[in-house]
């Protein structure tokens, strides 16, 4: 009887969910399947993953654009846990008025929409390229330097570090350490979780980002993989067992991380607004 | 040398709390702050490279008469409106649905509905341009049931191009946005609902008189990101209308983009129109607080 009651719930988490499924039983099926077969609407997954794959890695270079989110997402990650996890601290620990209001003022960055800070972006980058190469247009290093540092982050790691006992800073002091000792002897190991579940949120913006390297990425072997999958969607005669094989591998990396961290992923999304 | 650090770090201790959050400041200014000053002069200016020069207010009358920014306008506008409201209701309702505690499959159904956030913005809309296609597979499906008797034109018609970018953000996000109410649901205590159901108040009315007014907050939060990220709405028009069929589907970030990249580039323009989305971010992140702290 009770369960008969709910039953209208059922139907409508069930419809929820698989419409929140299908997409991605689609993608593995046409991933599967000759390009024919899809558009024909076959929906049982096939046995053409790896000819699709074949022919995929043939026309565009994946493996180069693989390399290169990686490298982005990885370094970005590092870089922003890095500088965030310090500020975020830094306003937490030693708080004082004046830092207070620093800090409401990068919250404000929050509302700046990218597009609004494209072109100048694009312009001053451009201005690197005749004085430092390195991290002028067109390099991994114009991808990540604009982008790592967020007042988001920031934010997060401040909140996350008034959870932080501070009774240990003080018994880290009486041992000795230095005020950088101290953080990155103590609250860097003890707040490991808050660490986790910014990388998180921090790879996934950074693998799926796709404005700034299309306006900064001109050359087609710097390209990653969002560029990459938006250039293969836009052809005219879209071989479809082609372009699922690809977003099924760019998938592959956020969906693993997600599985494998879904406690801190949920953890490190709501934390940040507590 | 040690001892000599935590004696200078105990007699200047201002300084290395500024030292902490100085390289976060440097980049937020550098990379945040300045372009946005570097923006508000060149809406000022013309032209292109070297040729760049003042012009007063000339984009801005520009603007005004810009039949191409008013359609921006009008899309963002139109996706802002329909779909942030349904996403958020959609979102409650199942987080209200899943905070069941006689609930069976919990687990199974948050991860369903929270998986479409794994996917890649350029990805899933790559997706969703396939499945809507003329002959797509939602388009079969609808045939084969009988719903539709022609095809809808779901990425060529300039109505249900737009209904089709809709679906597709609602897909990707209501699954984000459901993670923050349950988790605040979880935050409220149960007896709360007890002594509702003892007064006799119906799901509905708990629903109104309870949840909402306590998750407000959370509802607020979601509502102004949400906002903010329509506002900034790219990947989804590029990848699955190309902001067509004509300019049916163009948002104000992809006009932004085509005027200093696809068109024959013009950044002071494009400064002027980008200047536009600030103004409106503040005007309806202010508006969206008022309406949550008047109706306390």
């Amino acid at each position: 009887m009770k369960m008969f009651k709910r039953s209208p719930i059922y139907i409508f988490l069930i419809i929820a969910a698989g419409v929140s499924i299908f997409p991605f039983l689609w993608i593995i099926s046409s991933a599967t399947n000759k390009s024919i077969d899809v558009s024909n609407g076959r929906l049982m997954p096939g046995s053409h993953l790896l000819d699709n794959f074949r022919h995929l890695t043939e026309q565009v270079e994946l493996g180069q654009a693989m390399w290169n989110s990686a490298k982005i997402s990885v370094t970005t990650t590092i870089l922003a846990l890095l500088i965030a996890s310090l500020a975020g601290y830094g306003f937490e620990i030693y708080r004082s008025k004046a830092k207070d209001i620093v800090f409401n003022i990068l919250l404000l960055s929050m509302m700046i929409p990218f597009a609004a800070i494209m072109v100048p972006l694009f312009q001053m980058f451009a201005k690197f390229s005749g004085v430092l190469p390195v991290i002028g247009v067109d390099t991994a290093a114009s991808v990540i330097l604009p982008t790592f540092t967020t007042a988001f982050l920031i934010f997060y790691f401040r909140q996350s570090s008034k959870m932080f006992p501070k009774d240990m800073l003080e018994a880290g002091r009486i041992d000795g350490l230095s005020e950088l000792g101290l953080f990155f002897r103590i609250f860097v190991p003890t707040m490991r979780t808050s660490y986790a579940a910014g990388a998180i949120i921090t790879f996934m913006s950074s693998w799926n980002n796709y404005l700034w390297p299309l306006v900064v990425l001109q050359s087609p072997e710097k390209r990653t993989i969002p560029l990459l999958i938006s250039n293969l969607g836009s052809s005219y005669s879209p071989d479809y067992g082609i372009i699922m094989t690809a977003v099924l591998i760019s998938t592959l990396p956020t969906a693993l991380v997600f599985f494998l961290m879904q406690k801190h992923f949920v953890a490190g999304m709501v934390g940040s607004i507590k | 040398m040690r001892n000599a650090s935590v004696a200078r770090s105990r007699l200047q201790p201002r300084w290395t709390g500024w030292l902490f959050i100085s390289i976060a400041v440097l980049l937020i200014c550098a990379f945040y702050f300045y372009p946005m000053i570097q923006a508000l002069l060149l809406s000022f200016k013309t032209g292109t490279g070297a040729q760049i020069h003042y012009t007063g207010f000339d984009n801005y009358e520009r603007l005004f008469s810009d039949k191409v920014f008013k359609t921006a306008l009008k899309n963002t506008f139109l996706f802002l409106i329909i779909q942030v409201p349904v996403m958020i209701v959609l979102a409650l309702f199942i987080s209200v649905l899943l905070n069941d505690s006689k609930l069976k499959f919990k687990g199974f159904f948050r991860t369903a509905i929270f998986l479409p956030c794994v996917t890649s913005l350029v990805a899933y809309s790559v997706v969703f341009k396939y499945l809507f296609g003329n002959d797509g597979l939602i388009n079969k499906l609808f045939l084969n049931l009988h719903l539709i008797h022609d095809p809808i034109q779901w990425i060529t018609d300039p109505f249900w191009a737009k209904i089709t970018i809709i679906i597709a953000i609602t897909w990707r996000w209501t699954g984000y946005n459901m993670i923050f109410y349950l988790s605040a649901l979880q935050n409220i205590d149960n007896s709360i609902y007890e002594a509702a159901r003892i007064d006799g108040a119906s799901p509905i009315r708990q629903f109104f008189k309870i949840t909402v007014p306590l998750l407000k907050p959370i509802i607020l939060f979601t509502s102004i990101t949400s906002t903010i990220g329509t506002l900034q709405l790219f990947d989804e028009v590029v990848n699955i209308t190309k902001g067509g069929p004509g300019n049916a589907t163009m948002s104000i970030s992809q006009y932004i983009y085509n005027l200093s990249f696809k068109y024959t580039p013009d950044f002071g323009y494009a400064a002027t129109v980008s200047y536009s989305i600030v103004v409106l971010i503040i005007l309806l992140s202010f508006i969206q607080f008022k309406a949550a702290g008047d109706s306390k």
